[in-house]
């Protein structure tokens, strides 16, 4: 029972990207609409991105510490693993989670109100391949603008740990700036972008799904917005585990 | 043209139409009425395909339109234009954006082309100079009549609307009336309108068909009605008690029959 309909919505969900990913009628118009979610979603989320790398970082550095504390591994690992942390795991994942409840709950709901208001049916009479002009764009946009913002949540994440450990006497600057030029491999970078490459496609489409297929009215929108954010942050989780059973 | 045939469509076990078969000609503004539920949005939406019927055929002049290629049906549909019972007008684009969005999806007109093309529609349905508005500062009348103007932005060959003047005054009515009609006549047309507007069937009724429990129970212009003695028919025409009485003084006076 569950399994066919996992089955019928995986269905749905890659014959709707089947149509999303399809010649445009127009570049020019669809060109557009990629740089107003570019905008929408960069310049939208820096600050909440800034915010919480921030933290996270400052927090791994304070931890990690906490743990070196009485053994023999040397005081500028922590520099090392918050920068190795962050690449690896922390930025793209939590970037990507957070994105998905901030990014992906606002592409349900407008789609999903397009739906509910017969602007989707209106769009398609014109012979308009809405799925093409209402998702392609979007996805587009956060696949070349949310690696970018994964980027900058990793150095400010860096940042975050060092203002958490250096100024209050963890380590010295000196040490902590060793410890980010130590053991450095730039595969992990290129696993940063893979991850937030993916995480970006998986959050977008998956939430642009849920806000096309919408039935009903207000309650099942609010379901569709939340079911966006629930099924994208656990897709994200399995991609991050097969990326890094793959890659690593 | 548009010819449909065997037209059966269910939601569930309850069947909406049944067995519905008729032709609609270009040139002519053809009604589809019948009271609230009887289906007539659902017709409508079968013909334009956002709808599929479980059983039937339809026509666009010779092309099978359930068994059209996607490609081919984006092609016919931009000779189709259509108003939605609530408008369905793009609310965060202004009324010049909603209108001239066809025109810049499928066009390759100039900036300046565009807007001429934009004031010309606009001026066809009296709403000069309203565009910049957006959609939630007009009355319910404006949005139906920029939903007009949004509909036949691209010469359609074929214009479906849904209720054009439900909650209008039966003045505004009469203006949309005639301003589809005079469309349908200018652009030779397939026009089909869903209605319950006794005013509308009386004006423009060329073509008229009466939906009852999902068959076409009645079919003639409006000339034909006064003569018929379809029961079904009259009681939706002449449903006040009033009209009833207009009815029967307009026979004994020896009006038609
Ligand atoms: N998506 C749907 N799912 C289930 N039933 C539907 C659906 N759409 C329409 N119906 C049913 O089909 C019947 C006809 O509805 P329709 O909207 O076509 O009526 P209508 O003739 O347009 O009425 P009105 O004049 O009030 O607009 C109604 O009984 C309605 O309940
Ligand atoms: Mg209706």
């Amino acid at each position: 029972m569950v399994i066919t309909k996992l089955l019928n919505h995986l269905g749905k969900y890659l014959i709707l990207m089947g149509n999303a990913f399809s010649k445009p009628e127009k570049t020019s118009m669809y060109y557009k609409e990629v740089i107003r979610q570019m905008h929408d979603i960069g310049v939208g989320s820096l600050i909440i991105v800034f915010i919480i790398s921030l933290f996270i970082g400052a927090v791994t550095a304070i931890q990690f510490a906490y743990q070196l504390d009485g053994t023999l591994v040397p005081d500028y690992y922590i520099g090392y693993v918050v920068r190795d942390m962050t690449i690896i795991e922390l930025a793209p994942t939590i970037t990507c989670l957070v994105l998905a409840g901030k990014v992906g709950s606002n592409m349900a709901s407008e789609i999903g109100g397009m739906r509910q208001k017969e602007h989707i049916d209106a769009m398609e009479i014109m012979g308009v391949n809405t799925a093409a002009y209402l998702i392609m764009p979007k996805v587009l946009a956060a696949v070349v603008i949310i690696p970018i913002l994964v980027a900058i949540a990793a150095f400010v994440s860096i940042g975050g740990g060092f203002i958490a450990s250096v100024p209050t006497g963890l380590l010295s600057g000196q040490e902590f700036v060793m410890g980010l030029r130590s053991f450095f491999m730039p595969y992990n970078v290129f696993m940063m972008f893979v991850k937030s490459l993916v995480f970006a496609f998986l959050l977008t489409s998956i939430s642009c799904y849920q806000g096309y297929n919408v039935k009903g009215g207000s309650i099942e929108l609010g379901k569709a917005s939340t079911n966006a954010v629930v099924i994208s942050d656990i897709m994200i989780l399995l991609a991050d585990y097969l990326i890094a059973v793959v890659l690593i | 043209m548009i010819k449909i045939s065997g037209i059966y469509k269910s939601f569930g076990n309850t069947p909406v139409l049944k067995n519905i078969s008729t032709e609609f000609q270009p040139g002519k503004t053809n009604l589809i009425i019948g009271k609230s539920g009887a289906g007539k949005t659902v017709l409508l939406k079968l013909l334009v395909g956002l709808i599929a019927p479980n059983e039937g055929q339809i026509f666009y002049n010779q092309i099978d339109f359930l068994h059209i290629k996607k490609k081919d049906l984006r092609t016919l549909r931009m000779k189709v234009g259509m108003l939605f019972q609530g408008s369905a007008l793009f609310d965060s684009l202004t009324v010049e954006e909603n209108i001239r969005f066809p025109l810049d999806m499928f066009t390759e007109m100039t900036k300046k082309e565009k807007s001429a093309r934009v004031n010309t529609c606009l001026n066809r349905v009296s709403l000069d100079g309203i565009n910049a508005k957006f959609p939630s500062e007009l009355s319910g009348g404006m949005q139906k009549r920029v939903g007009i103007a949004r509909a036949i932005v691209l010469n359609p060959s074929y214009l479906f609307c849904d209720e054009p003047n439900s909650g209008l005054d039966p003045k505004t009515s009469l203006v949309i009336d005639e301003l589809i009609k005079d469309i349908t006549i200018e652009n030779n047309m397939t026009t089909i309108i869903n209605t319950h507007d006794m005013n509308s069937v009386m004006e423009i009724g060329e073509n008229v068909i009466l939906l009852h429990e999902g068959e076409i129970c009645w079919q003639g212009n409006k000339d034909e009605i006064m003569s018929s003695d379809n029961e079904i028919l009259h009681d939706f025409i002449f449903a006040s008690p009033f009209l009833q009485r207009l009815r029967n003084a307009a026979i004994s006076n020896g009006f038609h029959k």
